[in-house]
């Protein structure tokens, strides 16, 4: 239960990154929706589980945070990436994309042979 | 790095929890308030709106808890919020707090200044570099296992010996220091010249001692002890270099010792000289004067050292028959020569120290568990709510860390106190004795004692009522006002836990009713005179030598002292009772075979009123008079083992006997028999002692007893002035009255603070046993009332319920009292070598004990019994 909760966050965290990457400051809620949206509505995220994320990834020092105000007019609060956060960027970009061959390896292991 | 960071940071969100709270929630709301909005935009309900919001936000509750787990340690947070419940629970029974952290307390301080003690004497290692390596050499022969060493002996050891580093001497002496005022007595130590080097000790300021400053014909020179430097130069530089006069003769001084520098085995010492061959002493093989200490070379271990000794001895037994014969080699590590006497009674104190924290363990352990008892509803409460074992334990170990720590720190606090008084009443004289006491305080082994014992104590109380209340059944604890077989299997418990408490009280009781009655048999052993009204000091004069004026000093000294007003009598011994058994002589029997053993007796060298100002008593013959001097015939008077000793059959008045080869000079008639004064310490051995007329055996340096009318430490003052104005070159030392000689000698103190010591313990141990035993039959009259309203329903007598409740009062003291009387007599006959005068099996005293705590559990079992027949049987069924 733990272990699979830590894959989902790690990519969650990677998700969220590089949502605020593509679109700038951004709140919760608009983090939310814009990954569904990326994901062609195939990921069914459980809002609840993005602010323990956002939180950690605060406390890492990825992202800032500062309340302002949405677009229709409420009362939100802003998480923007820094520095650190693009770097980690880069980082955990690597390390998935060496997961994801990795993986295809196994997935396709003919063509390897061949 | 990005580790530490989130730490931090979840550290530092532990403490501004509320503030990420509020901020948690406003972001909460506002995420549904934009999700709500963009529902309606597509066209849902309101209703719809938000609870799809909600749905997809997986709960806002449970998304806040899952925030908050993150943003702080849920750890942390519960183990300071059970701090803060505990530390509620006790200031709402602030009874139970207040006692609990009283006893642990006192427990613990008990405990701990003791082994600050134990750790100084017997656990730290002595203050040299490598001191285990340090051997305590000296020479004992049939009556004296631990006697001096002759300066001859010492020479032929140290040449032939093949297992030493180094071998060194040393010999306590007395010097007089002139001075602008006068002279005046300061303690000194001869050495030979390598002796700090095989310490390891470096002077801290000038030199050492050069090898051959300890031959005969060199120059004199001198070594200042730090305080001695302090006193005699106020710690001046230029001490260095100057000279001071030392009993009429000029010293240059050389060195001064480092300030923590102390030698246990002679005391203190404030000048430190070579020591001088060619005295009269040293320049005879049996005449014995001296310490040695050597250095063992690297692998040899002490046994192979010994071995190498006796052999020397041995050599020089047939080498010198006459000197040597009975003479063999003895050798202790230095530590267990300092240490060995102090080690049996510290342990002892120790054990009683640690019996009494754990009855105060015991005790608390009890009112823990009556504690929990009360608290079964809440914990059954707590459990069914879901609370597992391990969080009640926490809990339970939280509240009992709040007293600990408390009783920790409180008893820390009070043991430091306590350290400082026990060694300020240490007399001063055996406080040079003991240098390991020095800086005697609170340290890094005394916390880790103290931080043992508060574990443990810790473990025990968390573990107690959590075991307790896990075993019980929940919902027994729930029912209301149950009381069923848990409250039983406590009571069991706490029963248990009374026994051990009175079988404890019962060890420390005879073991202080022992002691008491040891001190008591010291302090008024036959002493074979009247120790009141005695003034006694020492008085030395260096420069009389042989000559005129030595013979009259003494008569000089005793018509001055007579004159003084209040003064009935007075009389001068070369060594005053209760000193020790030394200073012998040997002696050999005119007329009788003899194969050269060594008749080892005391000698005193008297004046002709000694026996009437001591008030001791002349059995037979006659005493010595002024006629006893040089011109006339040699005369002895001897004591009755003496004449039990050597004349079992015979009259020893009228027999003759003399030096171990009976030169013509050295024989001796015996003109009367005195009774058995008592020469060595309170708990020694009545020796064969003679007594020699002062003026065929005068010395320098005497002590003085006089008998006076009023306060005998009033006229001390007195006495000393007088003697010293007779001539400046007389010094006078060691003043003190016979009593506080006894009083203060060592024996007497170690009897009389073990007496002390252990009685407080037992004295806490009876009270905390009796309130134990107080506490559970209380508890079980509580437990019964209506057991016992049923009983008095069915026609029970109000006796007979007194009767139920003191005959299980009476069970327990029984059996805790027979355990304590057999453990004790165990214990006794642990401590049998302390005790004096007193059998392990003494049954007064076990006795008295018993009749003690079987008052004092009659005293805690009375007001429950009494309440228990007083219960209304109407009352009783009605409650519930």
């Amino acid at each position: 239960m733990d272990d699979k909760a830590d894959v989902w966050q790690g990519t969650l965290a990677l998700m969220v990154l590089k949502t605020l990457e593509a679109m700038g400051p951004l709140h919760g809620y608009g983090i939310a929706r814009r990954i569904e949206q990326t994901s062609g509505n195939v990921l069914a995220l459980n809002y609840g589980t993005l602010y323990p994320a956002l939180l950690r990834l605060e406390q890492e020092g990825a992202v800032e945070s500062e309340w302002g105000v949405s677009g229709n007019g409420r009362k939100a609060k802003f998480y923007k990436l820094t520095r650190t956060g693009r770097r980690q960027i880069e980082k955990e970009t690597r390390e998935w994309e060496r997961t994801t061959a990795i993986v295809a390896r196994f997935l396709n292991p003919a063509k390897e042979r061949a | 790095m990005k580790r530490i960071r989130v730490w931090s940071s979840r550290l530092l969100g532990s403490f501004r929890k509320n503030r990420r709270d509020r901020e948690l929630a406003d972001e909460i709301d506002s995420h549904l308030q934009m999700h709500i909005d963009d529902n309606l935009r597509s066209g849902m309900s309101a209703e719809e709106a938000r609870r799809d919001a909600l749905l997809k936000l997986g709960g806002a509750e449970r998304t806040k808890e899952r925030y908050r787990d993150r943003s702080t340690f849920p750890l942390i947070e519960s183990i300071s919020q059970d701090v803060r419940f505990a530390a509620r629970q006790l200031r709402r029974s602030p009874i139970f707090a207040i006692t609990a952290v009283l006893m642990l307390s006192l427990g613990l301080c008990a405990a701990v200044s003791l082994f600050a003690f134990v750790d100084a004497a017997l656990i730290r290692p002595l203050p040299y570099p490598r001191s285990e390596r340090l051997v305590y050499v000296t020479e004992k022969n049939a009556t004296i296992p631990d006697a001096n060493l002759s300066y001859l002996d010492y020479v032929d050891w140290k040449q032939q010996n093949t297992v030493f580093q180094s071998l060194d001497a040393i010999n306590s002496s007395g010097y007089l220091l002139q001075s602008g005022i006068g002279s005046i007595s300061i303690r000194g130590a001869h050495v030979t010249a390598g002796f700090f080097r095989t310490l390891g000790v470096k002077p801290l300021l000038g030199r050492d001692f050069r090898p051959g400053e300890d031959l005969a014909g060199a120059p004199h020179v001198v070594i200042l002890s730090y305080a001695g430097w302090q006193q005699l130069f106020g710690g001046r530089k230029d001490a260095l270099g100057q000279t001071i006069r030392l009993s009429y003769v000029p010293y240059l001084i050389v060195g001064i010792l480092p300030q923590g520098f102390q030698f246990a085995l002679r005391g203190n010492a404030l000048v430190w000289t070579p020591l001088d061959p060619s005295g009269p002493c040293e320049s005879r093989r049996s005449c014995h004067n001296l310490a040695a200490i050597g250095r063992l070379n690297d692998g040899v271990t002490i046994q192979t050292a010994l071995v190498n000794m006796q052999a020397i001895a041995a050599r020089l037994e047939a080498e010198y028959p006459d000197s040597n014969r009975g003479q063999w080699a003895t050798m202790l590590p230095l530590s267990e020569s300092i240490v060995g006497r102090v080690r049996p009674i510290l342990l002892t104190l120790m054990g009683g120290g640690l019996l009494l924290l754990l009855i105060s363990l015991v005790n608390v352990a009890n009112l823990v568990l009556s504690r929990s008892e009360v608290r079964r509803r809440e914990v059954a409460i707590r459990t069914s709510l879901g609370a597992s074992t391990v969080r009640l334990f926490v809990q339970f170990g939280t509240e009992a860390s709040v007293l600990i720590v408390s009783a920790a720190i409180a008893g820390l606090v009070l043991s430091v106190w306590l350290i400082k008084a026990f060694t300020g009443l240490i007399p001063t004289n055996m406080l040079a004795g003991m240098p390991y006491l020095q800086g005697l305080g609170l340290n890094g082994h005394l916390l880790w004692f103290a931080a043992i014992a508060a574990l443990i104590a810790a473990f025990l109380f968390s573990l107690i009522p959590s075991l307790h209340l896990k075993f019980s059944d929940t919902g027994a604890g729930l029912a209301e006002g149950s009381r069923g077989s848990a409250g039983r299997g406590w009571q069991r418990l706490g029963g248990h836990l009374v026994v051990i408490e009175l079988a404890i009280a019962a060890v420390l009781l005879v073991g202080a009713g022992l002691f008491t009655k040891s001190l008591n048999r010291l302090l008024h052993v036959e002493l074979s005179f009247r120790p009141d009204h005695l003034a006694t000091l020492s008085v030395a004069a260096p420069r009389y030598k042989n000559d005129e004026r030595l013979l009259n000093f003494e008569e000089e000294v005793e018509n001055r002292v007579a004159r003084l007003p209040g003064v009935q009598s007075v009389g001068t011994t070369s060594l005053l009772p209760l000193t020790y058994n030394g200073n012998t002589d040997w002696i050999r029997l005119v007329g009788r075979p003899y194969n050269g053993e060594h008749n080892e007796v005391n000698e005193r060298d008297v004046s002709v009123d000694y026996f009437k100002t001591l008030g001791a008593q002349l059995l037979r013959g006659r005493y010595f008079t002024a006629a006893d001097d040089p011109k006339h015939a040699n005369v002895a008077i001897v004591n009755q083992a003496f004449a039990r000793k050597f004349f079992p059959n015979d009259d020893p008045i009228g027999k003759r006997f003399g030096d171990t080869r009976l030169s013509p000079k050295s024989i001796r008639q015996i003109v009367g028999i005195v009774a058995d004064i008592r020469e060595g310490t309170l708990d020694s051995e009545i020796w064969p002692a003679e007594y020699l007329p002062f003026k065929q055996s005068a010395d320098n340096f005497f002590s003085v007893i006089a008998r006076t009318g009023p306060d005998e430490r009033l006229m001390l003052p007195v006495i000393s002035t007088a003697i010293a104005r007779i001539d400046p070159e007389i010094g006078t030392l060691d003043q003190a009255s016979m009593i506080d000689r006894i009083h203060d000698s060592p024996s007497a103190y170690l009897h009389r603070s073990a007496a002390w010591l252990v009685g407080g313990f037992a004295g806490l141990a009876l009270l905390l046993s009796v309130v134990g035993l107080y506490g559970v039959i209380a508890y079980s009259v509580n437990q019964r009332t209506r057991e016992i309203g049923i009983r008095m329903a069915l026609g029970a007598q109000r006796r007979n319920v007194r009767g139920l409740i003191l005959g299980e009062a009476g069970r327990l003291t029984i059996r805790g009292l027979s355990i304590g009387l057999s453990c004790s007599i165990v214990a006794a006959i642990l401590i049998r070598k302390l005790l004096f005068g007193v059998s392990s099996w003494d049954l007064p005293t076990l006795g008295a004990v018993a009749l003690l705590l079987g008052m004092g559990a009659i005293l805690a079992s009375f007001i429950p019994a009494e309440r228990a027949a007083s219960v209304n049987p109407v009352d009783a069924l009605r409650i519930e």
